[in-house]
């Protein structure tokens, strides 16, 4: 998975081309770090197929708002930079992957 | 038949873990399966002081881990699966997954928790994750220097409110009660009230979440006036107390009006070999400890269960003579005197009958199961089958009529 910043954001994402998911994480999110395992096991699955991005909203929070982004954690799709879906709450990674199912 | 679990246990939450802990350290074959994150609710609360031996600074993360190494330690399997079907009557019970893996188990454990209540109000929905958060751990560092408010004045309501403080530039709580009364424990409340980041919204209740992407403001309606005040905000967080995850078992468990599981004292639900713990079933106080009570509880009964069901299989059910099932009590004088009778019988009649006495003081389930309403009371069973019945007084005579009424 490639880690996601304030800096490198636009240029992996809002300006990539098909399928980007990315997950927004902060390491006080405990349900965030549970799930993490399992969305790097699915981004390895799916390689190829879509590109998969990490991002620690600690540290980026003015990034995260401009994605709307104000909960955690939250799972979003991007497709040629727009956001198409996203699953926030609780998040469970068999709904993750039925999502990515859907959209590759 | 090794691939039948003695228990298996739906939920990782501290019910779930614990009896998980028990049930293995009986070297019963336990499974745990849990959708998603480990630790239930308690895994996403910070600040975890009140379970006895672990005090200040412990958080319900590293508690909900130890609990998860404890189990483990003792052989509990843990899965990360989701049930999305059950079938929980009969000797074996089936459970399906979301992956499609059929579990088989011979007693249940249901530990399906609680999530937090959804009050429904216009925009709660559509904010959420944009602002309305029902967890302050995960959320809270969205809020540094903004203003949040906070719906509800139980525990949890009042206890995550100052766990934003630590963020959150403000935090006012909305109190549906007059001034000055909270529903939470007294040691909070005194804390929260002298906390001068937190203010107080009182006699009032939510009306709706409203924004644009993300949430801008809130409608506070007053419960006495009806006065409607907008205010500016950044976050709502609703602690409203909690609903049960019991969706999956209406029609299959008894479950009171609001969905909780009805259990007795050994935590058995309606159906025999089942168990409920933890927030999901009915009970005064719903609590990290209460609910490894619960699962502690729920083990040893379902431990019970199985060298009951096994031995009643062995001595009645499995054997090929004809059997009598004599059903008896200690304080009751009659049955004693016709138990002895019963035995001089079968001495007199030969090997080729047997005789099982139950104390159904000791065993209430099979008085159920064969609904026998009187005592003492005398059961024949033939190759697993009930064959006839002799309730309340019988005699020598009455037995041979059945025995060869029944043709041996």
């Amino acid at each position: 998975m490639i880690e996601v910043n304030k800096n490198n954001f636009e240029e992996e994402v809002l300006k990539a081309d098909g399928l980007v998911m990315v997950d927004f994480w902060s390491p006080s999110c405990e349900p965030c770090k549970e799930l993490m395992p399992s969305v790097h096991q699915l981004a390895e699955k799916y390689k190829g197929q879509a590109k998969f991005c990490s991002l620690d909203t600690a540290g980026n929070r003015r990034l995260s708002i401009s994605q709307k982004v104000l909960g955690l954690p939250t799972i979003a799709f991007y497709r040629d930079g727009d956001k198409i879906a996203e699953i926030t709450g609780e998040v469970a990674i068999e709904d993750v992957e039925a999502k990515l199912n859907e959209l590759k | 038949m090794s691939d039948i679990y003695d228990i298996v246990i739906v939920g990782g939450g501290p019910g779930g873990m614990s009896a998980g802990i028990y049930g293995s350290r009986s070297r019963l074959k336990t499974v745990i399966l849990q959708k998603g994150r480990l630790g239930g609710q308690a895994a996403t609360t910070e600040e975890l002081e009140n379970y006895p031996g672990f005090g200040r600074g412990t958080t319900g993360p590293e508690l909900m881990q130890a609990m998860a190494d404890h189990a483990e330690s003792f052989g509990t399997e843990i899965v990360r699966d989701e049930v999305v079907d059950l079938s929980l009557n009969g000797d074996v019970k089936l459970l399906t997954t979301k992956s499609g893996q059929v579990y088989k188990a011979k007693t249940v454990i249901l530990a399906l928790g609680a999530e937090p209540r959804s009050l429904n109000i216009r925009g709660e929905n559509k904010f959420r994750g944009k602002g309305v958060s029902y967890c302050a751990t995960c959320d809270a560092d969205f809020f540094e220097e903004l203003d949040v408010i906070v719906v509800g004045n139980g525990d949890a309501a009042v206890e995550e409110a100052m766990y934003l403080t630590k963020f959150a530039e403000t935090v006012t709580i909305i109190v549906i009660h007059d001034e000055g009364i909270l529903d939470c424990n007294q040691a909070s409340a005194e804390k929260a009230m002298a906390n001068p980041k937190i203010k107080w919204v009182w006699s009032s209740v939510l009306q709706e979440v409203k924004g644009d992407g993300l949430v801008e403001s809130v409608v506070i309606k007053n419960i006495k006036t009806g006065e409607l005040t907008e205010m500016q905000i950044n976050g709502v967080f609703f602690f409203v107390g909690t609903v049960p995850k019991t969706e999956l078992l209406k029609g299959q468990v008894d479950l009171d009006e609001q969905g909780y599981v009805i259990t007795n004292e050994q935590m058995e639900t309606s159906v025999a070999g089942v168990y409920a713990v933890g927030d999901c079933r009915v009970k005064y106080l719903r609590q990290v400890v209460t609910a490894a009570s619960d699962g502690a509880i729920a083990a040893v009964a379902a431990d019970k269960y199985l060298a009951e069901e096994e031995d009643f299989k062995v001595r009645v059910l499995n054997v090929k003579e004809p059997v009598w099932v004599a059903f008896w009590a200690p304080q009751v004088e009659a049955s004693i005197n016709a138990i002895a009778d019963l035995e001089q019988w079968v001495a007199k009649t030969g090997t080729n009958v047997k005789l099982v006495k139950i104390d159904t003081y000791r065993n209430q389930r099979l008085v159920e199961r064969y609904a026998v309403d009187e005592i003492p009371s005398a059961l024949l069973f033939h190759k697993g089958e009930l064959i006839s019945k002799l309730s309340g007084s019988f005699s020598p005579e009455d037995l041979d009529n059945q025995m060869n009424l029944a043709g041996f």
